[in-house]
């Protein structure tokens, strides 16, 4: 992963800014997820397999289409399938999203992070997990809005989607884009995308899908997987897509405010003790005590031997 | 430091090595635990062997504090429950930060400093080892928000008694002659009588 030719814009447990001088003119970039152009064929999730070097054992079936039945440090994306019986227009939909990492803006993993460098935010919007200097904390997992990340039972590393950030680096898109045989994942700039998106929302309504729209939630800054969804409005039908996603303020609190403060009272703490001693000295044991004390030692000492024999 | 026959036993040798075990846990893992907790720490996992070794070792290195901590408690709880000499003593703390330790009330074997520190310890070690416990996710990870409450709560209480510890390691510093209870176990009688009277009568018999 160190080898990789993007830019890095932000790095998790590092206080100072990241080189900036360069930045990507064609913008930042994104994959469009077309929910409604989805026929559940998971060829996106053998792609991902065979680009990325993974072999997810294979699992139990548990009465559902998705399979695995989760993410998995192996499996980096999962088709999630949902019945859904919509009332007001009597159709059983049959729902399928491509789960998997969003690549948020305001990333929660990489807020998280206690590891200098373990998670990066490239310029171009990808957030990458350089596995090798990971500690497997699992800060990630706790800082995710999406629950994406996983931690390997085998090495304790953090997994996740890179959105082929070595293809992309390279001109390419990711590989579950080029296997996609209806055209329901594409990539290209983030501007590119919503304006393909705006197309095909517009579609969605004209066959009657009044609530559809873009999948770009404000509360993570935006992400750079978007999804198209025909009910826009309700972004949990799909599997629990969470409706308004944005890191936990449990999780900005204790990565946020609380390191300053715990770092100043800390601080405070110690330097007070340090000027406290050396402007109101040492708490001694009086002269007056000490004297009496010796006065007794001296008596009981003449006391012992007027008792000799 | 002057060795005499007639210095008064503060602590037997079982606890003072209980309490070096629970001070030496304590040392490391505020260190560990202060890389995890802001950037500016984190070169500290360097001394525990790295990052991957920090993470492993440090709950591990909890749960043997808390069961010497644990046991510590046993020992001393009874003499730490809090009297009215020692609310008298508390609202007179001023006097004492002051240096002036000669107006105040007559303290037994702990005071009301001491005797806060110790229920303020055992608050945050039952604090910070159910939050360990639930941050650890070595064999069983609970719902994400108990974690992330768990988080939030760990660095408080982690916090919360690293500043004891400051407080309670500079009142033996400051206090002349109070870390040899905990190096060889006696004070004189002098240090007794001036800073906890009543142990020093009940220890004694000297009620002048």
């Amino acid at each position: 992963m160190s080898l990789q030719s993007l830019d890095i814009k932000r790095l998790s447990a590092t206080t100072t800014p990241a080189p900036q001088a360069r930045s990507p003119h064609s913008g930042e970039v994104a994959k469009l997820i077309d929910v409604s152009k989805c026929i559940g064929c998971k060829a996106c999730q053998t792609a991902c397999m065979e680009w990325n070097d993974l072999r997810q054992e294979p699992g139990v079936n548990v009465g559902v289409y998705d399979n695995p039945n989760d993410l998995t440090e192996n499996a980096w994306t999962v088709m999630r399938f949902t019945e859904y019986e919509n009332e007001a227009t009597g159709n059983l939909e049959w729902l399928i999203r491509k789960d998997g990492c969003m690549h948020c803006e305001d990333p929660g993993c990489l807020k998280a992070c206690p590891s200098p460098g373990a998670i990066v935010q490239y310029t171009n919007g990808i957030v990458d997990f350089h596995e090798e200097h990971c500690v497997g904390c699992g800060y990630c997992v706790t800082g995710c809005p999406f629950n994406v990340p996983r931690i390997s039972k085998k090495d304790h590393k953090a997994y996740k989607c890179t959105l082929c950030s070595d293809r992309v680096a390279v001109g390419q898109e990711p590989a579950c884009v080029k296997t996609c045989p209806t055209g329901a994942i594409v990539f290209g700039t983030k501007k590119a995308m919503k304006d393909h998106a705006e197309e095909r929302i517009a579609d969605l309504k004209e066959r009657g899908f009044d609530q559809a729209g873009l999948y770009d939630p404000a509360g993570v800054g935006g992400t750079h997987v978007m999804y198209v969804l025909h009910h826009a409005d309700k972004p949990s039908l799909y599997q629990g897509l969470p409706d308004e996603p944005k890191i936990s303020p449990l999780v900005g609190l204790w990565k946020g405010v609380s390191k300053p403060l715990a770092m100043a009272a800390l601080g405070a703490a110690a330097l007070g003790s340090l000027f406290h001693y050396i402007t109101k000295g040492p708490n001694d044991v009086s002269k007056e005590l000490e004297d009496e004390m010796d006065r007794k030692d001296r008596e009981a000492e003449a006391a012992a031997k007027e008792n000799l024999p | 430091m002057r060795r005499n026959p007639r210095d008064l036993q503060r602590y037997t040798a079982g606890e003072r090595a209980n309490h070096w075990i629970v001070g030496i846990c304590f040392i490391l893992l505020a260190l560990s635990g202060l890389a995890f907790f802001h950037p500016a720490f984190f070169p500290l996992t360097q001394l525990f062997g790295g990052g991957p070794w920090t993470r492993i070792l440090h709950p591990y290195i909890g749960l043997v504090m808390f069961v010497f901590f644990f046991i510590m408690a046993l020992r001393f709880w009874r003499l730490n429950m809090i009297e009215p000499r020692d609310v008298e003593w508390l609202k007179n703390v001023n006097e004492m930060v002051d240096g002036n330790d000669q107006d105040m009330p007559e303290q037994g074997k702990y005071n009301g400093g001491q005797k806060v520190l110790f229920w303020g310890l055992v608050i945050g070690m039952l604090l910070i080892v159910i939050t360990g416990v639930l941050m650890w996710r070595a064999w069983w990870t609970p719902p994400i928000t108990v974690i992330r409450i768990a988080s939030v709560v760990h660095a408080v209480a982690a916090v919360w008694m690293i500043g004891l510890i400051i407080l309670h390691v500079y009142a033996a510093i400051w206090t002349r002659g109070t870390i040899r209870a905990m190096l060889y176990g006696t004070v004189t009688r002098a240090w007794a009588k001036q800073h906890h009277r009543g142990w020093y009568r009940k220890m004694t018999g000297d009620n002048s």
